[in-house]
């Protein structure tokens, strides 16, 4: 199965939830937000939520920023 | 109760409110251009900052995903965080960082609204940031507003319900200092929420005028990242901070023309 993964195609094995996503990215207990198809995804349904194919899937994190670009 | 210097000293009695929540520090950081996260969390510290603005950005698949982050030199226990909507130049894109920055930080819906116009003057879109604001506060977000040195444009922000009024002093990252304080001024006087300055400040005396001029507070990250030492201005910018806002509440003589004796003129011997 293939996703857009933060604007990159990636391929997986088998069908996979957002939890098992974020598991294969070493990001689970992390404090990420998800986005799937431009609709958030809340951590409390991360397990149960199934990808599909041609998803675009957006994994973002706070980092420092101000009030620049 | 009056707020005198001794007050001021004795009881943290002249709070920051900026929706419902009090503040002790009137300084407001941004966390980026630092050279690494200790240096961030110096300066944040020395700044005396009790708000930070941080960025929403895609993690970096591949890397190491348990390197120290922001969260961890800076605990959200400890900061309150202002997610902002930096680099985006539409209505759709602040809204969307918006949204996943309150599910990042577990319902958190305290932001900081920009909506840039413009790549070389990074001004703000003001009919985009109108429209992005409706749609946040609609949506249950408290919104602090970047916007331009505009007194109505201020004034429309406080009445639609942003929490927090924030012109520019100038340009993003510039550092050209307060380019219009008697619009600022008006801003002030017109004020139904607090009026922060956001944007432009170049060194302390800067935040000090923001201040003396009636602001309620002073945001900037450049000012203070891109000096030769940061953590040493993120002091000065701290006390500049606070002695603007007494000098404010103190309130200062008046200018005059001439010159004006301050010894007694009576018992000369001369």
């Amino acid at each position: 199965m293939k996703i857009q993964l933060n604007g990159q195609e990636k391929q997986f094995n088998a069908p996979l939830t957002v939890g098992a996503l974020l598991e294969q990215l070493g990001l689970t207990g992390h404090r990420v937000a998800v986005e799937v198809n431009r609709e958030i995804v809340p951590r409390s349904r991360h397990e149960g939520y199934q990808l599909h194919e041609d998803d675009r899937v957006e994994v973002v994190f706070a980092i420092g920023g101000g009030t620049w670009r | 109760m009056a707020v005198t210097a001794e007050t001021i000293h004795s009881t943290p009695n002249d709070p920051l409110v900026i929706a419902g929540k009090a503040y002790t520090s009137r300084l407001l950081v941004g966390t980026g251009k630092y050279r690494d996260l200790e240096e961030t969390r110096r300066a944040v510290e020395a700044s005396g900052a009790e708000i930070v603005t941080v960025a929403i950005r895609r993690t970096n698949i591949g890397q190491n995903p348990n390197e120290p982050s922001l969260l961890d030199v800076l605990p959200p226990s400890k900061y309150t965080y202002l997610p902002n909507t930096a680099g985006c130049f539409s209505v759709e894109d602040a809204v969307r960082t918006c949204r996943l920055a309150r599910e990042l930080l577990d319902g958190h819906d305290l932001v900081k609204l920009e909506v840039l116009g413009d790549e070389k003057t990074l001004f703000p879109d003001i009919p985009q940031t109108l429209a992005a604001a409706e749609i946040l506060i609609k949506d249950g977000f408290k919104v602090m507003v970047y916007t331009n040195d505009d007194p109505i444009v201020a004034k429309r922000f406080a009445e639609m319900g942003c929490v927090a009024v924030m012109p520019l002093a100038a340009p993003i990252g510039s550092g050209l200092g307060i380019r219009n304080p008697y619009n600022i001024r008006f801003i002030v006087e017109e004020a139904k929420v607090p009026i922060l300055v956001d944007a432009g400040v170049g060194t302390a005396s800067d935040a000090a005028i923001a201040m003396e001029l009636g602001c309620d507070g002073v945001l900037m990250n450049t000012a203070i990242a891109a000096a030769r030492n940061p953590v040493l201005m993120a002091h000065a910018m701290k006390k500049a901070v606070e002695a603007g806002r007494e000098a404010y509440l103190a309130g200062r003589m008046p200018r005059k023309q001439y010159g004006s004796p301050s010894s007694p003129l009576g018992g000369t011997f001369f």
